[in-house]
């Protein structure tokens, strides 16, 4: 038996050494260790065996089911690595083709800078007003001091429909509509989004429509400096922490004094194409409210001050993406629109 | 306006302040300066020379072979192409070496085997805007005036040693739209003093009284009329200072009586007109307005119509002159003139913008008018031009002036508190700092402890209440210079409101479903602003009285022809995955001629064309369909909070497929529509198959609702049963979902349609719909025998109602 023994050892061990697949070693296992294979036919002759030997040779019967089991489990584990190598090379692919294209649009660029701008006024507690498209005359004109033979007023610069209604030139009515609601009350703190229109011939700089943001705070001891200070960290948050702005004196039938404003250009002040070498881009206009603006809108001049801006999204989606032509915006060139993809 | 430099110079010291400085401090403090521009254009070497001969060149019919004696280095021998050359003659010769604008360098030369040592100049190689000469000069070499002499340098005589700042002023203020205007600003911004030109007249023995007599008609059109009268003038060309300084001024130099004129027009921003006295008889002066019908022969010699709104000068029968915007021939200054009858007025501004606009004849008079002009210059402008008539015309001014005047505007008195100045400002100005600005600005003021009372002078009209003196301190003392604070005490919750923050949200929804905001023009035109069905009531479309276009002269009442137009550029593009939106206005109204404001119909409106997703290697195209739009609907919508949406088709809705299109209800309110454009419409717009929708953003606004909580996860697990059933073509999904619902009871959790189709094998007009449906009891596991039961009679309603057949 002894003998019989060791040749299944040695049988058994060579032939797993040539088997190629995970399947044959599950044959294999059966074939010599199954409940009819052969150690087990082997081993029913241990009763004929006296006292002596049983033991022995039933050691031995362990010692080769145990090498047998060892080698299973060894060549188990190589086919199964062996195996597992050739899936994955089966699978590998070419990472170098393009992905699966995930459709996500993108914000007009003047909304995104529409949204911009709000946060920042929002972030400052100031609320967002919103009027109407088109006016009556007496608030996009008369009621910001502008009446009606003003030198500064011209027919020909505005759309009307009659002689009474026109489409907005700017969003101030929406100042003048929310003091005259407010009845009074302050403090006002509202920015005015919108479209707005003007009689001009389009162009890469001139546009019909185009959109302004216009603030205005009204309140007991609004002053100057705080037009300076809030336009500041406007310009700060827009065009970056060392921004700064520079006021100069100008003209607005509704303010005074006025100002426009320049901010520092992207370029930091060094000076670039699009600030044309001066450092500083002219984005705003603003002043401090005229006292007969909010004596039309039956607030005591005496007693409340404030202070308005206004601003031209197209211009500055312009200097901030360094767009060369204002009808881009109105275009809606697919090729256009999709570089807007990014915050 | 166009200001000299050296014009400038004669009222108010510039030592040490270059233009550049001078541009940079005016428009640092409120007068714009738009553009510098040195009249040297860059020439040196160039000086005065005298022609002693001029001879045909021997082998060049076009040239001449000239001697010239530039005074130090003898003849010169130049040869020169111009035809106006000729001996006897001053003219501007570039010696060798010299240099002309463009970076030209004249070297010695030969022409034609002659040899040229120098070139003789026309005004444009000097680069001199040559429009503002005389067009013999235009076209040949600049003849100089005699009384040159030689060898000077030309940049001195022409004035070229000078540079011009162009101001673009504000409509406030008009006072700089004069030379002493400006030296009054510019001398408050250097702390200098300005002085104004000292008047010197010298009256004549002959008194004006009975040879010039003025009267004014039309009181409310012009408030003073003043007239001198000088005799004797001679009209030739101005000195060579006088026309230099015009020609900087951008003013045409022409003879000297008008050139006067023009002069102290620009000096004081008075504008003055010269009469030919013996053409004005009896010199009698009468303003008045036009009559209808009546017409005036201008300087232009064009006749032109007037009408009553019309102011004139009148010599008491005919019109002499339109009053502040031009002459008439009639009374016109010619070579042949002697006695001038000078005018100096003030005319209203609004009377002389509005002839000028309708006679389409804009001056730089006329400007000056329609901005209001001083009535204490009237006189001074009027005496200078007299006097310098007299010294540079040889003109004797006759005694007294023919005056008449309406009304004397009153002393300019304003108060200003320093309490409302530093309040306003945010600064901690003392009152010794004001009052030093105002001396500055040559304003006389009176101190009365925190007031200070200040005259404003009458050239600063702009001046009338408080706030403007505070302007006037708070450009003087610098902006820079005021501090930077915030608000104080004024805090307020800076929020969007509900339907400001939901726009946001549906814009990203559309992004996060791969659609790119547009944003359209708001003005159309007639042969689109009716193409789609709209979803408002009916609108009259709104006309621009005014439009720059046709194609752009109504108000859109829809954004669907927007976006088709801008599919169809895209297309041309070759964009051909269209996935576009607008959010935006729209104009509603029922009135034909509107005389009130419009609706404003804030639209929500989507374009989807092309296929699904981009091309690639990895999948098919699949095409946007109907259902593609309508799930991007479904999405906004759940997004939103919106609930019982429908969709019902429609059949009848103007530009979409009638087979293809549905109004989209929420809660049975109409809210918008969805489908496809009319393969016609398609066609019109240059479009492929197109599918479109467009809501009432007010309505979706209206019906968004915000999260109301956790719905608890089941704790029992679902039983679904799949049905497929055969009904008639004409038998909607909403139909069975229907049914199933309310046949199955609160047991029923879900109805999912998971399979359509028609094939012939089903039958004619035949289509499956396969079903699951899905069952959940919250309390407890269901069992099977319970769900059959129910799923059974959902089977037998199915059947009853639509004639459905299960199938297997
Ligand atoms: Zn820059």
């Amino acid at each position: 038996m002894r003998e019989r023994l060791e040749q299944l050892n040695k049988e058994a061990l060579e032939e797993l050494c040539h088997i190629g697949n995970s399947q044959l070693v599950q044959d294999l296992r059966v074939k010599y260790l199954g409940k009819k294979g052969r150690l087990t036919e082997i081993l029913r002759g241990m009763g004929k065996l006296s006292a002596e030997e049983r033991p022995i040779i039933g050691q031995l019967a362990n010692t080769v089911r145990e090498n047998i089991e060892q080698k299973l489990e060894e060549v188990k584990v190589a086919i199964e690595k062996k195996e597992i190598e050739a899936k994955l090379q089966r699978e590998s692919l070419d990472v170098t083709l393009p992905g699966r294209p995930i459709q996500v649009g993108n914000r007009h660029p003047l909304t995104l800078v529409i949204e911009q701008i709000e946060d920042v006024f929002l972030g400052m507690g100031f609320t967002v007003a919103e009027g109407f498209e088109v006016e009556q005359d007496y608030y996009n004109f008369e009621a910001l001091n502008l009446p009606k033979d003003h030198p500064a007023r011209d027919m020909q610069d505005s759309f009307y429909i009659t002689e009474e209604i026109l489409m907005r030139t700017h969003t101030s009515p929406v100042q003048a509509r929310t003091m005259e609601k407010m009845e009074g009350e302050v403090p006002v703190k509202i920015i005015c989004p919108g479209r707005v229109y003007r009689r001009d011939n389009d162009d890469a700089t001139h546009s019909h429509v185009f959109t302004q943001i216009e603030g205005l705070m009204v309140g007991e001891n609004v002053r100057m400096s705080d037009l300076k200070g809030v336009l500041l960290e406007f310009a700060q948050q827009m065009f970056g922490e060392n921004a700064g702005i520079r006021l100069r004196p100008s003209f607005f039938p509704f303010t005074e004094p006025s100002a426009e404003v320049d901010v520092t250009c992207m370029c930091g002040g060094e000076g670039c194409k699009i600030c044309k070498n001066t450092g500083w881009i002219e984005v705003l206009g603003s002043g401090m409210v005229h006292p007969r603006v909010l004596e039309m809108a039956g607030y005591d001049s005496e007693k409340y001050t404030g202070f308005a801006f206004g601003l031209g999204v197209e211009r500055i989606a312009m200097k901030k993406y360094d767009i060369d032509d204002i009808r881009q915006f109105y275009t809606n060139d697919l090729r256009f629109l999709k570089q807007f993809n990014r915050v | 306006m166009f200001v000299s430099y050296k014009w400038l110079a004669n009222y108010v010291d510039l030592t040490g302040i270059s233009p550049e400085d001078l541009a940079e401090k005016l428009t640092r403090s409120g007068i714009e300066v738009e553009g510098i521009e040195k009249r040297n254009q860059g020439i040196s070497s160039v000086v005065v020379g005298y022609v002693v001969s001029r001879e045909k060149h021997p082998d060049a019919d076009k040239l001449n072979v000239c001697k010239v004696d530039v005074g130090t280095e003898g003849h010169l021998q130049i040869v020169c192409g111009a035809k106006n050359v000729d001996a006897g003659q001053k003219v501007p010769v570039a010696l060798v070496g010299a240099k002309l604008p463009g970076g030209l360098k004249i070297k010695k030369s030969k022409l034609r085997g002659v040899e040229s040592k120098g070139m003789i100049c026309s005004a444009r190689e000097l680069g001199i805007n040559d429009k503002l000469l005389p067009k013999e000069i235009q076209e040949g070499i600049f003849v100089l005036p005699e009384e040159l002499e030689k060898g000077q340098s030309i940049e001195s005589i022409l004035g070229l040693d000078d540079a011009v700042l162009e101001l673009s002023l504000t409509p406030n203020r008009s006072d700089c739209l004069s030379m002493i205007g400006t030296a009054y600003e510019v001398g408050a911004i250097l702390d200098r003093e300005v002085i104004e030109p000292t008047i010197d007249i010298q009256e004549s023995d002959e008194s004006i009284e009975g040879k010039v007599k003025v009267s004014i008609e039309a009181t409310d059109e012009c408030n003073r009329y003043m007239g001198r009268l000088i005799k004797g003038v001679t009209l030739a060309p101005s000195p060579m200072w006088l026309q230099n300084l015009l020609i900087a001024a951008g003013v045409r130099p022409i003879n000297n009586v008008v050139d006067i004129t023009n002069y102290v027009m620009l000096e004081t921003g008075q504008p003055l007109h010269a009469f030919d006295y013996d053409q004005v008889p009896g010199g009698n002066i009468v303003v008045r307005k036009a009559k209808t019908g009546e017409k005036i022969v201008t300087l232009d010699d064009i006749e032109r119509e007037l009408d009553e709104e019309m102011l004139l000068i009148t010599n008491g029968e005919q019109p002499i002159a339109i009053a502040g915007v031009m002459g008439g021939a009639n009374s016109e200054v010619t070579g042949d003139t002697h006695n001038i009858l000078l005018e100096s007025a003030q005319f209203a501004g609004s009377s002389v913008r509005k002839t000028s606009r309708k006679l389409g004849l804009r001056s730089e008079a006329s400007l000056r008018f329609e901005k209001e002009i001083d009535f204490h210059t009237v006189q001074k402008a009027l005496d200078r031009a007299a006097s310098l008539l007299a010294e540079l015309a040889g003109g004797k001014v006759a005694r007294g002036i023919a005056d008449a005047h309406v009304s004397t505007p009153e002393e300019n008195w304003v108060p200003l508190r320093m309490s409302n100045l530093n309040n306003l400002l945010g600064t901690q100005l003392g009152i010794e700092e004001v009052e030093k600005i105002f001396t500055r600005l040559s304003f006389h003021y009176k101190v009365d402890g925190e007031l200070i009372n200040v005259h404003a002078p009458s050239r600063r009209k702009d001046i009338t209440r408080e706030v403007d003196l505070i302007e006037e301190v708070a450009r003087l003392y610098g902006y820079d210079n005021i501090p930077t604070t915030l608000p104080v005490g004024l805090n307020t919750r800076g929020a969007l409101t509900r339907e400001q923050g939901l726009r946001r949200i549906i814009r990203d929804i559309f992004n996060a479903m791969g659609m790119d905001e547009v944003s359209t023009y708001s003005f159309t035109r007639s042969e689109i602003i009716h193409d789609f069905a709209s979803i408002y009531k009916e609108s009259e479309p709104i006309s621009l009285a005014m439009p720059m276009s046709e194609e752009r002269s109504l108000l859109r009442i829809n954004l669907i022809p927007h976006l088709a137009e801008t599919a169809a550029y895209n297309l041309n593009r070759k964009q051909r995955n269209i996935s576009i939106f607008e959010i935006g206005n729209v104009f509603i109204t029922e009135e034909k001629n509107i005389t009130k404001l419009p609706d404003e119909k804030m639209t929500i409106a989507g374009l989807l064309a092309g296929n699904q997703a981009e091309e690639h290697w990895g999948q098919s195209n699949i095409p946007v369909d109907f259902y593609y739009v309508k799930g991007i609907l479904e999405g906004l919508f759940t997004r939103l909070g919106i609930k019982g949406v429908s969709y019902k088709g429609a059949e009848d809705l103007k530009g979409m497929h009638p087979g293809r299109s549905a109004q989209i209800m929420i809660q049975d309110k109409k809210v918008g529509y969805i489908g496809q454009i009319h393969p016609v419409f398609a066609q019109k717009y240059d479009i492929d198959e197109t599918y479109v929708f467009q809501l009432d953003g007010e309505q979706i606004l209206h019906f968004a609702t915000a999260h109301t909580g956790m719905i608890p996860l089941p704790k029992y697990p679902e039983i679904t049963r799949d049905i497929a059933v055969v009904v008639d073509g004409g038998v909607t999904a909403d139909e069975l979902r229907n049914i199933i619902e309310k046949t199955a009871g609160s047991l029923l959790e879900s109805v999912t349609i998971f399979d359509v189709y028609t094939d012939a094998k089903l039958g004619e007009n035949k289509k499956s719909i396969a079903v699951s449906c899905s069952y959940r009891d919250l309390e407890k596991t269901l069992i099977d025998e319970e769900v059959q039961k129910v799923h059974d009679k959902v089977v037998a309603a199915l059947a009853q109602e639509y004639g459905a057949e299960l199938r297997a």
